[in-house]
């Protein structure tokens, strides 16, 4: 009946534990998908209500789109932070202090490294669904469909990797989940504000529009309006290497802190 | 025989704290060894250690042939472990929180469904199957958290209190699975409080204070040795305990406050032995692992 001891030292980063920590959270989101759909579909659409046609009608034309376009593919980049970086929070918190799930998963043949892998891969494919969502709702109300648009899943898979590895960094680090608020207000309301999505970073002054530019976010939003009206390959290249780089750094730090949490 | 765990000195600090303070520890191949100790006496730090979510500071640590924290997790794929916090699923059901072990634990594509049939079966929860882990009762759940770490069959489980907080028949469930499992060949780790737990389910019983082990050996073999064979038990007063106590210690005895009594050990010689004089009325029972375990460690059963 005992298994015979595997012949190979096991390694770093395994299929096999990767797989296993998703198919626990696929298994799971059977469980809630339906009240994660629900938000991550009404949110966007009332932005989208709420700006596209509360501002609207001052303004028809943005930077040489229509106003409704521009927020219309704005908002994907707040769904897929909204998606991406509070269950990355919430969900490891939660699992780690208040289900203990992490405790039961380290004692099955998973390491740290492999568990926030899989963590943040499975929530950066549900960010890359997701936030098609204000993109298909705007099409609705008149946004014309694009090939490029295919690629704007994979926009949100990259950046939602790198914020969800930023969730569960924060997650490590904050104490008690009161903290998350400090995080909320201070980091990712303004991420969100100043990313282009409701108004164009050119009006802002000098200063601002450099700070943009390390706003991962920011970046997310033009690759996606790139992607839906036509690509700059010079621009678009070194905005996916800035996500990439985003998520990469993201990915080591919260891989590091997490050894700290869960490893005496 | 070789050995299923074998610790060496293992030293883990916390601050200026020595939770586990110069550990030596062997749970034979196939045998259920018992890890006695009062709260703060470092259990719950060595079963960390085992599955390498604490690293030792010093010391040698061997778990099914694989030296930690290196080879951890090779040996991890090979024991379970019932944690003493229910951490299941909750909005799962019952099928499917071990569906997503026999998965973690890497059992083979085709073999999961027949390993999630026979962890349901040895927990019997066949017919419960499809229910909601939330739904179940303390006990159930518990057999469901046991099932969990046997699902990918392992060779080693390690248990930590197991039957902390259920009621009496809930236990006794528990331990006729505890006893299968160990009829089956699976070397068990069982750290536990409750000494009646000990003495039934292990072979060997290794006895903890402050993050040592100051005995070894199997539960009756300590009884006679520590404790003989007789215990008196006196009830009175205070004042008056303290001098059956000092009376007794006079004489040779060693004894044990139980709150609302004194226990004298090893009576059982004084009772054809005229010339030791006669003992104060009292209760007389036969030495159980508690007596030793107080005797040794100097501390309550917490």
């Amino acid at each position: 009946m005992a298994t015979p001891a595997p012949a190979r030292r096991l390694r770093r980063l395994e299929r096999a534990a990767i797989g296993g920590v998703v198919f626990r959270e696929v298994v799971n989101f059977g469980s809630y998908w339906k009240a994660t759909t629900f938000s991550s579909t009404v949110e966007p659409t009332i932005y989208l209500l709420a700006f596209g046609f509360g501002f609207g009608t001052l303004v028809s034309e943005v930077g040489g789109f229509d106003y409704v376009d521009f927020v219309g593919t704005g908002t994907v980049a707040t769904a897929v932070l909204f998606s991406s970086a509070f269950p990355a929070m919430f969900g490891t918190f939660v699992k780690h202090r208040f289900q203990r799930t992490y405790d039961a998963i380290l004692a099955a043949p998973v390491d740290v490294e492999e568990l926030v892998t899989a963590e943040a891969l499975w929530i950066a494919v549900r960010a890359g669904v997701y936030g098609c969502t204000p993109m298909l709702v705007a099409i609705l109300f008149g946004l014309d469909p694009s090939p490029g648009m295919l690629l704007v899943p994979f926009v949100g898979f990259v950046t939602g990797l790198g914020f969800a590895c930023f969730g569960i960094f924060v997650a490590a680090v904050v104490s008690a989940i009161e903290n998350f608020n400090y995080i909320v207000s201070a980091v990712l309301t303004p991420l969100f504000l100043v990313a282009g999505t409701f108004f164009p970073i050119e009006g802002l002054p000098q200063w601002a529009q450099v700070a943009a530019e390390l706003n991962p976010l920011h970046h997310c939003v033009e690759l996606v309006r790139d992607c839906v009206f036509g690509l700059k390959p010079g621009t678009d290249a070194l905005r996916l290497l800035a996500l990439a780089l985003f998520a990469l750094v993201m990915w080591r730090t919260a891989i590091n802190r997490m050894q700290k949490r869960l490893i005496d | 025989m070789g050995s299923a765990i074998s610790l060496r000195g293992v030293v883990k600090r916390y601050g200026d704290l020595r939770a586990v303070d110069g550990l030596d520890l062997d749970v034979p191949e196939g045998s259920c060894v018992g890890l006695l100790g009062p709260n703060g006496a470092g259990k719950s730090t060595t079963m960390k250690l085992l599955t390498a979510q604490a690293i030792a500071d010093a010391g040698e640590l061997v778990v099914l042939g694989c030296v930690l924290p290196g080879e951890s997790k090779q040996a991890r794929a090979q024991m379970g472990v019932v944690p003493q916090l229910d951490n299941l699923d909750t909005t799962l059901s019952v099928r499917d929180n071990l569906r997503v072990f026999a998965r973690l634990y890497r059992v083979a594509k085709g073999e999961r469904e027949a390993a999630v049939r026979g962890a349901l079966e040895l927990a019997t929860l066949t017919d419960r199957a499809d229910e909601r882990a939330d739904k179940l009762s303390g006990g159930m759940r518990r057999r469901l958290l046991i099932a969990r770490a046997l699902v990918h069959r392992p060779r080693l489980v390690l248990m930590d209190e197991p039957t902390v907080g259920l009621d009496p028949q809930v236990r006794q469930e528990l331990w006729a699975l505890i006893a299968r499992l160990r009829s089956e060949g699976t070397s068990i780790l069982m750290s536990t409080h409750y000494i009646d737990e000990a003495e039934r389910l292990a072979d060997s019983v290794t006895i903890m204070s402050h993050g040592k082990a100051v005995s070894v050996g199997e539960p009756g073999a300590l009884i006679a040795e520590h404790a003989g064979r007789e215990v008196l038990e006196v009830y009175g007063p205070p004042d008056r305990l303290r001098s059956v106590e000092a009376d007794a210690q006079a004489r040779g005895h060693a004894t044990r406050r139980t709150g609302t009594s004194v226990a004298i050990l090893g009576v059982e010689a004084a009772r054809s032995d005229a010339t030791n004089g006669t003992f104060p009325e009292g209760h007389r029972r036969a030495a159980n692992l508690e007596d030793v375990f107080v005797h040794l460690t100097g501390e309550e059963i917490a």
